[in-house]
């Protein structure tokens, strides 16, 4: 099973024919999911390492039935690319692209509500389902299969848990990467209630940081609609009020979005918040070891 | 970004908000002379990206001329809450009948513009009660609508006869809000005069960074003289840092990773000196220029450079750490964890190279304890 991303992922890149697009691309395909075409306006009929491109993201997916997207395109022309993919009916779309207008993401946002398109991203590292697809960026050769769905608003952190993870015997079914910007397509609570679903996943690992109340907000839902255990770590306790850490949504707004707030929001519900990046891959992998 | 007031009230301006005549000053000189040009009465107010600034005595009336220098003389070089003034702004004085409050919202929450009108203005807004602000979220594909307008001044029972240029108002400031890629709009107050004109007496403007590239206008009102000297170092450079007031320099790639390595620094007992992300970059020019702006802080003892090797390789940033070594001379030490992808060469390459003020960690929680014990060496130094 897994989510969003599996055996069954037919992937058009979106900006294969650039350099970073291409170098990820070939790595998703090297890994085996199945990379079936590329969209770079002008250059349809080319190929790049034998996967044909098309200039338009319909014109791919009618020759080649590609069902997910990666938008691997610079910040002014990524939410076009994004509402183009969406047009031709594509189900999943994952935007890597970091530094997309605020904005651009709120008509996306509004605009995917009324589709059948599910969009990941922007400012993401990707999704990954261990030894079934990887479309994104994320270093895979961590990562086994294995029962912990991973959630996380940052790319580096992410890594840095699912390997701690990977070291005490604990695999992952999925880990998906939303991104960290004001506004992204997919929530903590849209993803976590799709490993809620998933048969694969026996504990959810959700990694947030200040900014916003997406963790509080996650907090309620968790009580309310999850029976899976969840285990979470917020990054930020440190960071002052007013400035932006790195990513564009991680910004504590007067006394909102602090990281102590969302660890309490937590906690509050049951949920444990490991203090430190090890704690919390310790207090999953105990959890994981008692179910089994 | 945020905008000054009065570059706030250019936009507004531009957008057809009514605001009152004023002119730019920096010298006491020019204030005068923009007075005259103007009338008198007029008043006087500190350009500075803080709130209470009439508190603090930056905003001040003026009846003539020289009393229009002498205020200004006062205020340019005035500390308000640690900023200096440097820039005034000299503005017609307004007759004052009624303060209202209006903002536009970015809501990342909802993720929908949010507006906000209330009849209590002129005072904080978050010391007005719930009941007394009119909020209604506009939908981003449709845009702000007449009835939009119109609900907020009825609900926020405002004066019957102002409803209409009120809302009109609102209006141009939701279109500003899309037109500027603003995440705020905020007038405070927005004032009815004694003749009834409705006007915007403040203006708070943040525009998105992400969308600077395509608001030219707006990406030059930047004055980098205002902001931190390191903070502008970095910016200069391509680097994403934030200064705090610690000991222990930190860098790292990736924006969280970064995050969570202050934290775990000061669960160790350190103050993190400030957050640097050095992104994906593993080359000796970037770590260059990544250690250049963090230790151009005098206060830093200590220095943890924390790397989780993804797809860049931790030999490859290991070898850049080295270069970036012999190009610039690094007085402090510096703990270096390295993790992930080809950790172990990474590690084995900075213990056989001859740089005594360098210390390997495989593990962040060790790499924090290390760096902290190092910088209190150096403090007691």
């Amino acid at each position: 099973m897994a989510i969003l991303v599996d055996t069954g992922t037919r992937l058009v890149v979106q900006g294969l024919t650039g350099r970073e697009g291409s170098f990820h691309g070939l790595r998703n395909r090297e890994y085996g999911t199945e990379l079936v075409a590329g969209v770079t306006p002008g250059k349809g009929g080319q190929d790049v390492e034998g996967v044909p491109i098309f200039d338009t993201v319909h014109a791919a997916v009618q020759a080649t039935g590609a069902n997910t997207s990666m938008v691997f395109v610079p910040p002014p022309f990524a939410a076009d690319a994004i509402f183009e993919s969406a047009d031709a009916g594509i189900e999943t779309i994952i935007c890597i692209t970091e530094g997309i207008p605020a904005h651009d993401m709120l008509r996306v946002y509004n605009h995917l509500l009324g589709t059948s398109s599910r969009l990941i991203g922007p400012n993401c590292p990707g999704v990954l389902s261990p030894g079934k697809a990887n479309v994104g960026i994320i270093p895979a050769h961590f990562f086994s299969a294995g029962g912990v769905g991973l959630v996380s608003r940052s790319g580096t952190l992410t890594y840095q848990i699912g390997n701690e993870l990977a070291q005490l015997g604990v695999g992952n079914s999925t880990i998906v990467g939303i991104g960290g910007d004001p506004v992204v397509g997919s929530s903590f609570i849209d993803v976590i209630a799709l490993f809620e679903q998933d048969p694969e996943t026996e504990l959810i690992v959700m990694v947030g940081e200040i900014g916003g109340d997406e963790e509080e907000r996650t907090a309620e839902y968790i009580a309310g609609n999850v029976t899976k255990p969840v285990v979470a770590y917020i990054a930020g306790f440190e960071a002052p009020p007013g400035k932006r850490m790195g990513h564009a949504g991680a910004i504590i707004s007067g006394s909102s979005g602090t990281a102590q707030a969302k660890a309490e929001a937590l906690e509050a519900k049951k949920i444990p918040v490991g203090r430190n990046p090890t704690e919390a891959a310790r207090l999953a992998a105990e959890r994981v070891g008692a179910r089994t | 970004m945020d905008l000054l007031e009065y570059q706030g009230k250019q936009l507004f301006a531009e957008h057809g908000v009514p605001v009152p005549q004023g002119r730019h000053a920096t010298t006491p000189k020019e204030a005068r002379a923009a007075a005259e040009e103007l009338g008198f009465p007029v008043v006087i107010k500190a350009q500075v990206q803080i709130g209470g600034r009439g508190k603090a005595g930056g905003i001040k009336l003026a009846k003539d001329a020289d009393e229009a220098e002498t205020h200004a003389e006062a205020i340019i070089g005035m500390d308000i809450r640690g900023l200096t003034v440097q820039e005034i702004w000299v503005e017609q004085a307004s007759d004052i009948a009624t303060e209202y409050y209006g903002a536009v919202v970015f809501d990342r929450s909802a993720r929908k513009p949010l507006v906000m009108l209330s009849a209590e203005g002129g005072m904080d807004i978050e010391a007005v009660p719930e009941e007394k602000i009119a909020r209604l979220h506009v939908d981003p594909l449709v845009g702000f609508l007449p009835f939009h307008g119109r609900r907020l001044a009825f609900e926020a029972a405002i004066d019957a006869d102002v409803i209409r240029p009120v809302g009109a108002m609102l209006a141009k400031l939701y279109d500003l809000f899309v037109a500027a890629d603003a995440m705020l709009v905020e007038v405070n107050p927005l004032i009815v005069t004694g003749d009834r004109q409705v006007v915007a007496l403040d203006a708070k403007v943040t525009v998105d960074d992400n969308a600077l590239m395509r608001q030219p206008a707006v990406a030059e009102m930047r004055n980098p003289s205002a902001e931190d000297p390191q903070e502008q170092m970095a910016k200069e450079r391509g680097v994403t840092y934030v200064k705090l007031d610690g000991e222990v320099g930190i860098l790292g790639n990736g924006a969280g990773l970064v995050m969570s390595t202050l934290d775990v620094v000061a669960q160790a007992g350190g103050r993190p000196a400030n957050f640097l992300d050095v992104g994906g970059g593993a080359k000796a020019e970037e770590i260059v220029a990544a250690l250049e702006v963090l230790l151009s802080d005098a206060k830093v003892k200590a220095v943890l450079f924390n790397i989780f090797g993804g797809i860049t390789r931790c030999d490859e940033v290991a070898r850049g750490i080295l270069q970036a070594l012999e190009q610039i001379d690094v007085q402090v030490p510096i703990v270096v964890r390295l993790d992930g992808t080809n950790d172990q060469e990474g590690r084995r390459i900075l213990a056989d190279a001859d740089a005594s003020q360098l210390h390997t960690a495989k593990t962040m929680l060790e790499a924090a304890d290390m760096v902290v014990a190092l910088a209190r060496e150096g403090a007691a130094a």
